[in-house]
């Protein structure tokens, strides 16, 4: 039996960057770009899931963000995780790595013990890989980075591949351990049709109130208490129910500031233009020739 | 500011198999800049089994003292011996600036001590600097300014950590360009005493395989490099029949990699490798900002591509507007024809 806890993070879909999402000025508006579950947690998860197939056991599956991160939380239901549990508070806002892990940290030590926390190597919306080792060293656990494969658990042991600059080295490392996964470890399961349709109303706190505030027959103690009974409701963890020190959340406690940000402008575009036909790129051939680039 | 505190630059000479990586001396080089000009030292530090050997070359690079902890247990990087002896020094000497490769090894290692120490770390910097920032209405003295592309758009964020001693930052190979001393610094050793705990031990290596990269992008003179827009990887052996017939070398951008048509260590941009060779040609590229990272200062830039308001033709010397699966098979035809 093995207990795996994975760290999810719902991402701006940054790979599907169109004109539609642009602003004047050539910057991104991150409001319109679509939300997406990060592809190395999917990847991770899936990993979590077969340790279980194997070895019996749970799998949880965590997520601080703001409360529409719940979607990745649904998600994760859908692929099979036994359990999910938000972290939101408007005063975990604008963290950093360093804020990010100390919250997850608590977060992780308020739910329990487990053998395996697995994660994706890095998000795609800033490329760090920074949260996974970050976390571990918050939990005073050993890490194993870059994991390929989860070959096999006995004795307490798991034993993990892991990519290395050029190469691949195999470890040996004692449970707990902290695993961040690269994306070709696996290919994520689908959702199972049946736990689609089981869990499609899953729902966080938030997400009742909202709906009892937009319809005046609707109480929102029910709801809770219904999805509850009906094992569809999402547990939020918030400032409060996490034993943090407020000033190492958030901004507060992120020392990485953003001192500047600038557009590039760009040169404008003096180059020379060359047909796309023969005569034109011997041209640019015989350019490229008196400037000595060849041979 | 109060003096005794440090000016002091540190390096995390990274080494794989007894050899310095690159990426360490290119920071050795950059780091003894940010050092004059904060009128601190640089100092290297090289864990390894054959650490004083490795330290020998620092000096080479700039390195004003070596930090040493030599022990047959760390001829190979492991995370957790090797990251209790840096955070051990970090928290003693509190440096004001370390720097890592962005390489697997400094991504593993490198936030674990920024953890451990409360330190601000910004991750795949394209450029660092020293200078006085206003911040919230406070002066701060010579703050190292962490640059790089932010997500999406173009946008270059400079990202500073005001408030804490120590200054961390990653960057990939290639970035910072590589300039050995005509004549070495002095050696300068200091030996950390190293003992072995248990805790070490709770990840073992049981088997390791490596092999120095043949992909040499750095060194090339040509690069061919394709994008998303070359469709697939079929069409993707244009760009190798390219970079063949020229002499040059294969790269492409993320976009490319993601969808297969080339493995990542063939990657350009501020996440993959820096370049700067004489002729750059970007078949397929749209030119998002943290592909140019790697690639804008190539000497000269041809750009092919379908859409003629594509960002890249923006610091193309050269831009052919049309569709690269019919302009390279013309390109490679004529250049057969003139240059025989
Ligand atoms: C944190 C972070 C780090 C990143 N690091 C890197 C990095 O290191 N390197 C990198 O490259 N990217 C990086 N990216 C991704 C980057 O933002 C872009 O998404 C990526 O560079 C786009 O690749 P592309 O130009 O190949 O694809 P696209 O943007 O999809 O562009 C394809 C181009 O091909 C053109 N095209 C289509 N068909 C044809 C045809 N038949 N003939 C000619 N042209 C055609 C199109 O007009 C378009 O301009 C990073 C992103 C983030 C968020």
């Amino acid at each position: 039996m093995l207990s795996s806890l994975v760290l999810v993070k719902q991402v701006p879909d940054t790979a599907n960057i169109s004109g539609k999402v642009m602003n004047d000025d050539g910057t991104v508006n991150r409001a319109k770009l679509p939300a997406v579950f990060n592809a190395e947690d999917r990847v991770a998860l899936e990993l979590a899931l077969r340790l279980r197939d194997r070895y019996g056991g749970k799998v949880t599956a965590i997520t601080m963000g703001p409360p529409r991160a719940s979607d990745v939380l649904r998600e994760c239901l859908y692929m099979g995780a036994d359990e999910v549990c938000l972290i939101t508070d408007r005063k975990f806002a604008g963290a950093d790595t360093l804020a990010t892990s100390y919250v997850l940290g608590r977060a992780v030590r308020k739910l329990g013990t487990f053998d395996f926390i697995l994660g994706g190597r890095q998000a795609i919306d800033g490329d760090t890989a920074q949260v996974g080792p970050q976390t571990a060293e918050k939990l005073g656990l050993p890490q194993v980075t870059y994991a390929e494969e989860i070959r096999d658990v006995s004795d307490g042991y798991a034993t993990i591949k892991r990519k290395i600059d050029g190469g691949y080295e195999v470890l040996r490392a004692r449970l707990p351990v902290l695993v961040t996964v690269i994306g070709e470890a696996a290919v994520p399961r689908p959702y199972s049709a049946k736990r689609v349709m089981q869990y499609k109303n899953a729902r966080t706190l938030i997400e009742l109130e909202k709906l009892a505030d937009d319809n005046s027959l609707l109480y929102s103690d029910r709801l809770v208490h219904e999805a509850k009974a009906k094992n569809l409701f999402i547990q939020t963890f918030t400032m409060d129910d996490v034993d943090v020190e407020p000033e190492r959340c958030g901004i507060k406690g992120s020392p990485t500031k953003v001192h500047k940000i600038e557009s590039v402008v760009l040169a404008g575009g003096d180059h020379a233009r060359i047909e796309p036909t023969k005569e034109g790129l011997g041209k640019l051939i015989d350019a490229l020739a008196r400037d000595h680039l060849f041979g | 500011m109060n003096d005794m505190v440090s000016k002091d630059v540190w390096v995390f000479v990274e080494q794989r198999d007894g050899k310095a990586a690159e990426v360490s001396l290119e920071l050795l080089c950059k780091g003894r800049k940010l050092a004059d000009t904060l009128g601190g030292e640089l100092k290297a530090v090289v864990i390894a089994a054959n650490a004083l050997e490795l330290a020998e070359r620092t000096f080479h690079y700039g390195a004003d003292e070596a930090l040493v902890v030599a022990h047959p247990s760390l001829a190979h990087f492991r995370t957790m011996p090797y990251s209790r002896v840096l955070t051990e020094l970090v928290r003693e000497a509190q440096p004001r600036i370390v720097l890592f490769g962005a390489t697997v090894i400094g991504r593993d290692i490198a936030p674990r001590i920024a953890s451990a120490t409360g330190s601000g770390l910004t991750a795949d910097c394209t450029d660092l600097q020293i200078a006085d920032v206003n911040y919230l209405k406070q002066e701060h003295h010579r703050l190292l300014l962490q640059i790089r592309p932010a997500f999406g758009g173009n946008i270059i964020a400079t990202i500073i950590t005001p408030d804490t001693r120590v200054q961390m930052a990653t960057v990939r190979e290639g970035v910072m360009e590589l300039f050995p001393l005509q004549t070495p610094k002095p050696s300068r050793i200091q030996q950390i005493p190293f003992e072995p705990l248990p805790l070490d031990e709770l990840v073992e290596i049981i088997e390791r395989h490596r092999e120095e990269s043949r992909v040499n992008l750095k060194g090339a003179n040509i690069i061919v490099s394709g994008g998303y827009g070359m469709g697939s990887a079929e069409n993707f052996r244009l760009i190798h029949e390219l970079a063949h017939v020229l002499g040059g070398e294969v790269a492409g951008s993320r976009a490319a990699v993601d969808a297969g048509f080339l493995p990542r260590e063939r990657q350009v941009g501020q996440t993959g490798t820096t370049v700067r060779p004489k002729l750059y040609i970007a078949c397929g590229i749209s030119g998002a900002i943290q592909h140019r990272a790697g690639m804008q200062e190539s000497n000269k830039i041809v750009a092919i591509n379908s859409d003629p308001d594509a960002p890249i033709f923006e610091i193309a010397h050269y831009g052919v507007f049309g569709d690269a699966i019919e302009v390279i098979p013309k390109l490679i035809e004529v250049y057969k024809q003139r240059l025989k």
